[in-house]
């Protein structure tokens, strides 16, 4: 036995080629948040696309009074802002998975990540200015309103 | 019957058809044409029979024609899961396909499974895809005393799994993964495969500790259910199928 000991050769385990397990199921989580604003943003999208280029008038409707008639309403306010930010979520966790895929240097991946974090960031930010600090009236330097505001502005004033 | 006319061919000749084979080589010591290294295609024109298979061509250049042409293959007859290969841009094993069902009118492009590094002409070096197998812990998993007798199992038990238990590891799957082109770190689809064989196995009872480790970043999330791996089985395992239960587990906590 003891001889045996002595000769016989120790055989490494081969080691694994990946370390580190996963943090808080953070993919899972990805994974299904994929799916569920998925499920959502078509509904959002497809709605919206509706409303705004085939009922009433369809496409030739739109102008600045059709945008600011719309946002006269907090449901719609509401409803863009849901889907502004799902939808850069979404894409931005997306492009996510597909830096992931294709940028093998850490360096390369961390950059492209911070950059798609402030694309997003800034995205996400300017458009909600935009949602809700909108004014339907806006007036030109002498105090008129400037033309092609919505009508109910004559009576705002 | 009364007497047919005399056929072309004679009764029991198999008929014979040129076939050319289009060959992606790699000479790690390089040749007198081509440095050490360099990928290039090489075309080989034979004469070959409607019952020949890719692999009874290969042999052919092997043995008649080209000595220094390197291919793996063991059993000849799809069960070792030697010789997958991309034939005409499919993975497919040449011991199972047929040229006559290749349309031999035109070349056929033959070169190694994508996604692993190429040693020699079709031989890749396919130890990155048995490390991802054995770290998901292909083994039997129990607790307590081993019984006297078998563990058994009833048929409906065993129908859950019986899928993946016909796997040979011939690395058609995973080779065939866009994302395991772009991310050689994701287990790939037949480590998913090999998990599920135990997983959902009555009989074992380490199946958390496998999900746990398709859980992780370079697990399961990473499939985009791009189907090309049950497409790409030369066994006709439901791959996709099998890890969408593996994913459907992991979010219902059940299995
Ligand atoms: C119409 C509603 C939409 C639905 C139902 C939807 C659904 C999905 C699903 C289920 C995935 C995950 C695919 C996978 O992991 O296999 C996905 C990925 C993705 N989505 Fe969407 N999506 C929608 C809208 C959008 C929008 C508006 C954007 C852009 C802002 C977007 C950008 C992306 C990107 C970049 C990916 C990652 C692609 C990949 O992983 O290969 N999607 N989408
Ligand atoms: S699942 Fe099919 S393609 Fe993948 S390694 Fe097993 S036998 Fe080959
Ligand atoms: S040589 Fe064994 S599977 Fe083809």
């Amino acid at each position: 036995m003891s001889t045996a000991d002595a000769t016989t050769p120790v055989v490494e385990p081969l080691r694994p080629i990946r370390s580190g397990r996963s943090r808080n199921h953070a993919e899972q989580w990805s994974w299904l948040f994929m799916r569920g604003s998925g499920v959502l943003l078509l509904v959002l999208i497809f709605t919206h696309l509706f409303i705004n280029l085939f009922s009433g008038d369809g496409v030739n409707q739109i102008d600045f009074a059709f945008v600011a008639g719309k946002w006269a309403s907090p449901v719609w306010k509401i409803w863009d802002f849901v889907m502004l930010v799902l939808a850069m979520i979404h894409g931005g966790n997306g492009m996510r998975l597909l830096i992931n895929d294709y940028a093998r240097e850490t360096w390369m991946r961390k950059t492209l990540k911070t950059l798609l974090t402030a694309c997003v960031a800034t995205i996400v930010v300017l458009g909600s200015l935009v949602i809700f600090t909108f004014d339907p009236c806006p007036l030109d330097a002498s105090g008129d309103l400037l033309p092609g505001v919505p009508t109910f502005c004559e009576d705002v004033r | 019957m009364t007497a047919t006319a005399e056929a072309p061919t004679k009764a029991g000749e198999v008929p014979s058809f040129d076939v050319t084979l289009r060959i992606q080589r790699m000479d790690p010591d390089g040749t007198p044409d081509h440095p050490a290294g360099e990928e290039y295609w090489e075309e080989f024109t034979l004469t070959m029979h409607g019952t020949d298979r890719v692999l009874d061509a290969l042999h052919k250049i092997k043995w008649d024609v080209d000595g220094s042409l390197a291919f793996r293959r063991s059993c000849a007859h799809g069960v070792c899961g030697s010789d997958a290969m991309r034939i005409n841009a499919k993975n497919r094993l040449a011991c199972k396909t047929l040229l006559k069902d290749l349309n031999p009118k035109r070349p056929i492009t033959i070169e190694p499974i994508k996604g692993l590094p190429v040693e020699k002409d079709l031989i890749v070096d396919m130890e990155p895809f048995f490390a991802s197998y054995r770290e998901i812990m292909p083994f039997l998993m129990t607790s307590g005393p081993t019984p006297e007798r078998e563990r058994l199992q009833s048929p409906e038990e065993r129908a859950r799994f019986d899928d993946t238990t016909k796997c040979i590891m011939c690395a058609a799957c995973t080779t065939s993964c866009p994302v395991f082109w772009t991310d050689g770190q994701y287990f790939g689809p037949q480590a998913i495969v090999g998990a599920h064989r135990f997983i959902f196995d009555s009989r074992d009872e380490g199946e958390w500790d496998r999900l746990e480790i398709l859980n992780d970043k370079a697990g399961v999330w990473k499939c985009r259910t791009a189907f090309n791996c049950t497409e790409a089985c030369p066994r006709g395992i439901e791959v996709t199928k099998a890890i969408s239960e593996v994913k459907k587990a992991l979010n219902t906590g059940a299995v």
